[in-house]
């Protein structure tokens, strides 16, 4: 269960950026977590709601988007799409393969709310 | 609340030594190490109640491209420098629990340790048996229970050194928690990280936990001296992990009967002169 302490490093990461800005509230956090990164993202959801209690980030809707992963051929240089880290090439069966995207494990924006007088 | 000095400190990891049992210092994300002489004295986290003025009531979109573990790897990349600078050879052993991690580094150390100096830090969510085998063999350990969590982490490893009498040209053995999901994605500062397998798992364990082993530089083999009474292919089982990971440095070894430790005793030692 390593995603709830991604959570919380999520949480902590996130409201000192708000605070910073001066924010009341977190209202949403955009991710961008790669199908090759390691993380469940339905488990990480589950995380984060009770690592937000009581945080800037409590009522914050978690957004993910999950990149495919892509391999690229270190034989031939082909690039393909890739579910695991033990890919073969389609076209010339090395398995030499570089992962090229799908690892990415980014907080990309938060959207705060800001309060008048 | 700790069960030790009743402190609040809840659920973080908590440094042990081997025979010391009133020792104990909570892994505390503040510079401040808490140990149990101050029970009931509480951090507050400084409430700033600062609010600046801004327009009623917008949203604002902030752009961040912040890593994750941001955090955790800035940490471990200073764990990193410190290890580079007094030229500690920092492993990081990682494998399901029961592997033979323990039994390994009680193995080579007091051959290793003729040589060159050695420190270890074990990593479990309770107790300090690991390193009390340790501690029997003279060698400075530390014991990082982790509690509730299932890794440890660069924050944990950092306030372990500063605990532990280091020297430098020395080989410092990081035993992470047995698990061989979570512990992959944490960097600690290691200079390698080592997996360890058993031939009682089964010859498809690089497949089921391919991140791991995309991790890792090195993979050892253990209790090869079973292999006669289990169905392990250690052909393939070598062919799946070379799949997720083509730069693997493979070592095929028994720790009970000591088959196939020279190579690896011959490859630390090279390591150690020359990283």
């Amino acid at each position: 269960m390593h995603e709830m302490s991604i959570a919380m490093s999520i949480v902590e990461a996130v409201v000192a950026n708000a605070q910073k800005e001066g924010a009341v509230r977190i209202s949403g956090i955009d991710l961008l977590i790669g199908k090759l990164a390691g993380i469940e993202p339905e488990s990480l959801k589950f995380c984060f709601s009770s690592a937000s209690k009581g945080t800037l980030a409590e009522d914050a809707v978690l957004a993910i988007d999950e990149p495919e992963g892509i391999g690229e051929c270190g034989e031939c240089g082909m690039r393909f799409p890739v579910t695991f880290y033990y890919a073969e090439c389609p076209e010339c069966r090395s398995l030499r393969i570089k992962i090229v995207s799908g690892e990415e494990f980014l907080i990309q924006s938060i959207t705060i709310e800001e309060e008048g007088e | 609340m700790c069960d030790t000095c009743g402190c609040s400190a809840d659920g973080g990891a908590v440094l042990r030594k081997p025979g010391e049992s009133d020792y104990h210092v909570h892994v505390t994300p503040d510079t401040e190490e808490h140990t149990h002489h101050h029970a009931g004295e509480e951090h507050h986290d400084h409430d700033h109640g600062h609010q600046h003025h801004h327009h009623e009531g917008t949203s604002r979109k902030i752009m961040l491209e912040q890593d994750v573990l941001q955090k955790n790897n800035l940490l471990a990349e200073r764990n990193r420098g410190y290890f580079e600078a007094r030229n500690i050879l920092a492993l990081n052993f990682l494998s399901s629990p029961g592997s033979g991690k323990t039994s390994l580094l009680e193995k080579f150390i007091p051959l290793l340790q003729q040589r060159f100096p050695v420190a270890v830090i074990e990593g479990d969510q309770q107790t300090t048996n690991d390193a009390d085998r340790i501690h029997a063999l003279g060698v400075p350990v530390i014991q990082i229970n982790t509690g509730s969590g299932c890794h440890l982490d660069a924050l944990m490893v950092n306030r372990a050194v500063k605990e532990l009498d280091m020297q430098d040209n020395s080989l410092l053995c990081i035993e992470n928690v047995g698990n061989l999901v979570c512990p992959a994605l944490f960097d600690l500062g290691e200079a390698l990280k080592v997996v360890i397998i058993s031939v009682t798992e089964g010859d498809d364990k690089p497949l089921k936990y391919p991140t791991m082993f995309h991790e890792a530089d090195l993979c050892m083999l253990n209790k090869i001296d079973l292999l006669p009474y289990v169905e392990f292919d250690v052909a393939k089982c070598r062919k799946n992990a070379m799949r997720v990971n083509h730069h693997l440095e493979w070592f095929e070894v028994s720790v009970k009967t000591g088959e196939g430790l020279d190579a690896w005793q011959e490859w630390l030692e090279k390591r150690l002169l020359h990283h």
